[in-house]
């Protein structure tokens, strides 16, 4: 069957969606992430949808939802690379994409997931109590 | 009054057939000449519609029509299915709603990204929704 890869780099996954997604391959990426995830130990997720030239409903809380999961697992998810385009389609339609943190580019993605890690880290260290929760 | 320049019908069946709507769509929102932004709003559209045909209407066909009124192109969109139909129209169309396991943003979202919107539904005839947009 048809996947997405999905790249390690460093303490980071990287995915960057290139294909027309059905969806049958979206909930397969879900699955595919969230148990990379738990194997590689992972902190970060950066999903690359620049090649994407629409997200609907069903792409959209895919994204959400692996945002989701990935918190549950201690991991920041950042989404990168939105058209502008499908950026003013997504709020028209309906969907804010709540909970999912977005940049520009990998590049930026790449320093928010350093920072917000960083500071979930220090966060822990302070409070004495593990990784801080983010939201 | 707007006439039909050309006409095609498409089978909306299966999953894959949602990626070949949102193709198709693509490729005639561009010979109508409609901008990046109006494109990614069509197909966006188409998505949902189709996505609804293949779910809850067990299967369909999409009618697409290139349309010229008075000068000015536009677009439309026929799906329609013979499945078990919407019992509660008003209420498929607010968002949020949903009998199945979406969003419930498909009905409504679609509505708002195009500039004409019908649906008719009886129960256990089958579903005919109508999309148009204009350059």
């Amino acid at each position: 069957m048809e996947r997405i890869p999905i790249l390690r780099m460093g303490k980071y996954l990287l995915v960057t969606i290139q294909v027309d997604m059905h969806d049958r391959l979206a909930m397969q990426l879900q699955e595919d992430l969230t148990t990379r995830i738990a194997k590689e130990q992972s902190r970060g997720v950066l999903i690359d949808i620049s090649a994407l030239d629409i997200v609907d409903s069903f792409i959209g809380r895919m994204l959400a939802d692996i945002a989701g999961m990935s918190r549950v697992l201690d991991a920041q998810t950042v989404v990168v690379g939105m058209q502008p385009a499908v950026a003013i389609t997504l709020v028209e339609l309906g969907l804010s994409l709540h909970g999912v943190r977005t940049a520009l580019d990998v590049e930026r993605g790449m320093k928010l997931l350093e920072e917000s890690i960083g500071e979930a880290t220090r966060a822990g260290a302070d409070e004495g109590d593990g990784p801080g929760d983010e939201r | 009054m707007a006439l039909a320049t050309s006409v095609d019908v498409f089978p909306v069946r299966a999953e894959t057939d949602v990626v070949l709507v949102r193709q198709t769509v693509r490729t005639w929102s561009i010979q109508q000449g409609f901008s990046l932004v109006d494109q990614t709003k069509m197909v966006t559209a188409a998505s949902e519609i189709a996505r609804n045909t293949v779910t809850y209407g067990g299967g369909g066909t999409l009618r697409i029509e290139a349309l010229q009124d008075s000068g000015r192109r536009g677009l439309r969109l026929i799906f329609e299915d013979q499945g078990p139909g919407i019992a509660d129209v008003d209420l498929a169309l607010r968002d949020g709603y949903t009998t199945g396991s979406g969003l419930g943003l498909g009905l409504g979202g679609a509505r708002r990204l195009v500039n004409e919107f019908s649906i008719e539904s009886k129960a256990g005839q089958g579903t005919k929704v109508t999309l148009t947009r204009w350059k």
